[in-house]
């Protein structure tokens, strides 16, 4: 049980996708200039970080063992056919949930964070359980950066800066002073 | 910044309903020559990959054996015990180890390789170990993805990877050492990941070790027994 | 979409409308591995390579591959590519595949490669679709290799390992880490608006 939380909390916080491996970043600057917005975007994501984490266990467990070098495109057309079937179900489930979450949901095929995700626990050997505890601490990670950020976005909005930082620039340096704060926590790990 | 430049394309160039017969044999065309291309090009690169891996792994077992005139593959099964071959299809569940022998064909060591979780993802070592003294020969970090700058010195800090010569396991990683054997100073800024190195040798000497020590008593019996 | 020629095909990506810089596309690859110079290169070049090879192959099949599933096709002509360059790093360059790690699955994801198929290998020839590819896949290089070159010089006092300040320099070892990879890139982004108020300026006055 501890390792579960290990795991979580490691893939949340110490190394979280966003700030520390730069996975998942187009929605992180592309969708992160609302709360609102932010905070759905990290509930979809953390939708199909799951399920790509359990068909990844099942890939590994049953056909990668034979040819690992199919690797790469297995899980990519696994994370682009697994993105198609989800927006199908949820236009017919729930329209509403549907027009709300919008363009995010196919995008959501070309964020490095699903594919990262699945290369990552492939890598490390993670069995099926692991790798679920891993998929929400990631999840989780990615919406708490896009919260964070776009919190601060927010304010910053009212704030008057210099005109030449009122594109990305801005979003960038923001952006590198959360990936320091995080870097605290890596603080967690020396003191277990 | 991706959506807009998805979206900013103008239709797909066939606006016209196609059949699902069409888009599955597309598809599937697709695919097959997506796999085909890739089993063709894995066939090429093969030979020269495995060559690669194998003279990396030869001149690491070599580095920490202390260059022994020759060494030899055997496996350790999960029961314990130490076999030079094992049966086809069981090589994943035993474990390899390389012990190495003088040019008088005395053991002198035995290399393993091992890994675990570091800091970020997985850290591979290589370690000798020599049963006889009971001391680590030598440790050598085979890959690592540990911070760029202050974690992966595990590999290049050459005041923390000779610590682990003549060192006594089990190891412990400490943060000023008091000169007791098997301490090991961890490098300030990578005091996880040097954590993560001592770790990984303690569990799996914690786990070979008994049959390594097996091993080489037989082998010395055997020696002495010859004329 | 308006008529370009061949030279704009080409120059468009190199700098006016750079993928990184300009367009904030393929950030991920971008901010990852650029911790020093040879592995920015090596990126590069793999993702160059990615970016023409499935541009060619998309623009010369555009007429095969049906509107609905069009993307599924794309992704899996880039995934496809990307095995072949992992692979062929793997068996002629090993170590820096062994920098680049889980990075070189990663240029599947690459938005820009998937945005450059959609935006214009599928609507054009498959000569201007080479140019277009080779233009953008030239200013991803200089952007990873900007960013590589600052965050290897100021984070260990190197270019492409050769020491340049010799041993009294402390290194800012924070540009090599995560953190400044973001303060690199969004140093330069001010920079460039910085530049570019007084070229609007330099043209109003």
């Amino acid at each position: 049980m501890g390792e579960l939380v290990w795991i979580f909390l490691s893939a949340m916080v110490i190394n979280n996708f966003t700030l520390a491996l730069f996975l998942g970043l187009c929605p992180f600057m592309g969708v992160s200039a609302r709360v609102e917005t932010a905070l759905r975007m990290g509930a979809a994501n953390i939708f199909v970080l799951v399920i790509t984490s359990v068909t990844v266990s099942f890939l590994n467990a049953f056909i990668l063992e034979q040819a690992p070098y199919l690797r790469i495109i297995s899980f990519i057309v696994v994370i682009a056919s697994l993105v198609q079937i989800v927006e199908t179900v949820i236009k017919k489930v729930s329209p509403t949930l549907f027009r709300e979450l919008g363009i995010y949901l196919p995008l959501i095929t070309t964020n490095c964070a699903i594919l990262g995700l699945a290369i990552f626990q492939t890598n490390r050997g993670y069995d099926f359980i692991e790798g679920l505890a891993f998929a929400l601490g990631a999840g989780a990670g990615l919406t708490l950066a896009l919260v964070l950020m776009a919190s601060i976005r927010e304010e910053s909005e009212l704030a008057s800066v210099p005109s030449i930082a009122r594109g990305m620039g801005l979003v960038l340096i923001i952006a590198g002073s959360l990936s320091l704060c995080f870097m605290g926590f890596a603080g967690l790990l020396s003191s277990s | 910044m991706s959506e807009g430049n998805v979206q900013a394309g103008t239709l797909p160039p066939s606006p016209e309903h196609t059949s699902s017969f069409k888009m599955i044999s597309s598809l599937g065309a697709a695919g097959a020559a997506a796999g085909l291309l890739i089993v063709l090009v894995f066939g090429v690169t093969k030979e020269p990959i495995e060559r690669y891996k194998a003279e990396v792994l030869r001149l690491a077992v070599s580095e920490v054996l202390n260059d022994p005139a020759r060494y030899e593959t055997l496996y350790v099964t999960s029961d314990g015990a130490i076999e030079a071959s094992v049966p086809a299809g069981t090589e994943s569940e035993a474990k390899k180890i390389y012990v190495g022998f003088d040019a008088d064909g005395h053991a002198t060591g035995v290399a393993v390789k091992d890994g675990a979780a570091g800091f970020q993802d997985i850290i591979t070592l290589i370690y000798g170990f020599d049963p006889t003294s009971g001391k680590l020969l030598a440790m050598k970090v085979l890959e690592n993805k540990e911070t760029p700058g202050l974690g992966d010195a595990i590999e290049k800090d050459l005041a923390f990877v000779s610590q682990f010569e003549q060192a006594t396991p089990p190891l412990a990683a400490v943060k000023r050492s008091t000169g007791a054997p098997g301490e090991i100073d961890a490098i300030t800024g990578a005091t996880i990941s040097s954590r993560a190195v001592v770790r990984i040798i303690n569990e799996s000497l914690a786990r070979l070790r008994a049959p390594i020590e097996a091993y080489f008593s037989q082998a010395s019996a055997r020696e002495e027994a010859l004329p | 979409m308006k008529e370009t020629t061949g030279q704009e095909d080409l120059l468009r990506g190199i700098w006016r409308e750079n993928p990184v810089l300009i367009q904030m596309l393929g950030l991920c690859p971008a901010l990852a591995v650029t911790n020093n110079v040879e592995n920015s290169l090596a990126m590069a070049l793999a993702t160059l390579f990615v970016l023409v090879g499935s541009s060619l192959l998309v623009s010369l099949c555009k007429r095969f591959i049906p509107g609905e599933i069009r993307i599924s096709v794309y992704i899996l002509i880039i995934a496809t590519f990307v095995t072949v360059a992992d692979l062929t790093l793997q068996a002629v360059v090993p170590e820096i595949h062994k920098a680049l790690g889980a990075f070189i699955a990663l240029i599947v994801v690459n938005c820009m490669i998937l945005g450059r198929q959609e935006a214009f290998a599928s609507k054009r020839p498959p000569g201007r679709a080479l140019l277009d590819a080779l233009g953008t896949g030239a200013g991803f290089a200089i952007a990873l290799v900007m960013l590589g070159a600052v965050r290897e010089i100021l984070g260990s006092g190197s270019f492409l390992g050769v020491s340049l300040f010799g041993p009294s320099y402390e290194p800012w070892i924070v540009m090599i880490l995560p953190p400044g990879g973001f303060l690199t890139l969004g140093a330069l982004l001010l920079c460039l608006a910085w530049w570019q108020e007084r070229q609007e300026v330099k043209v109003s006055g």
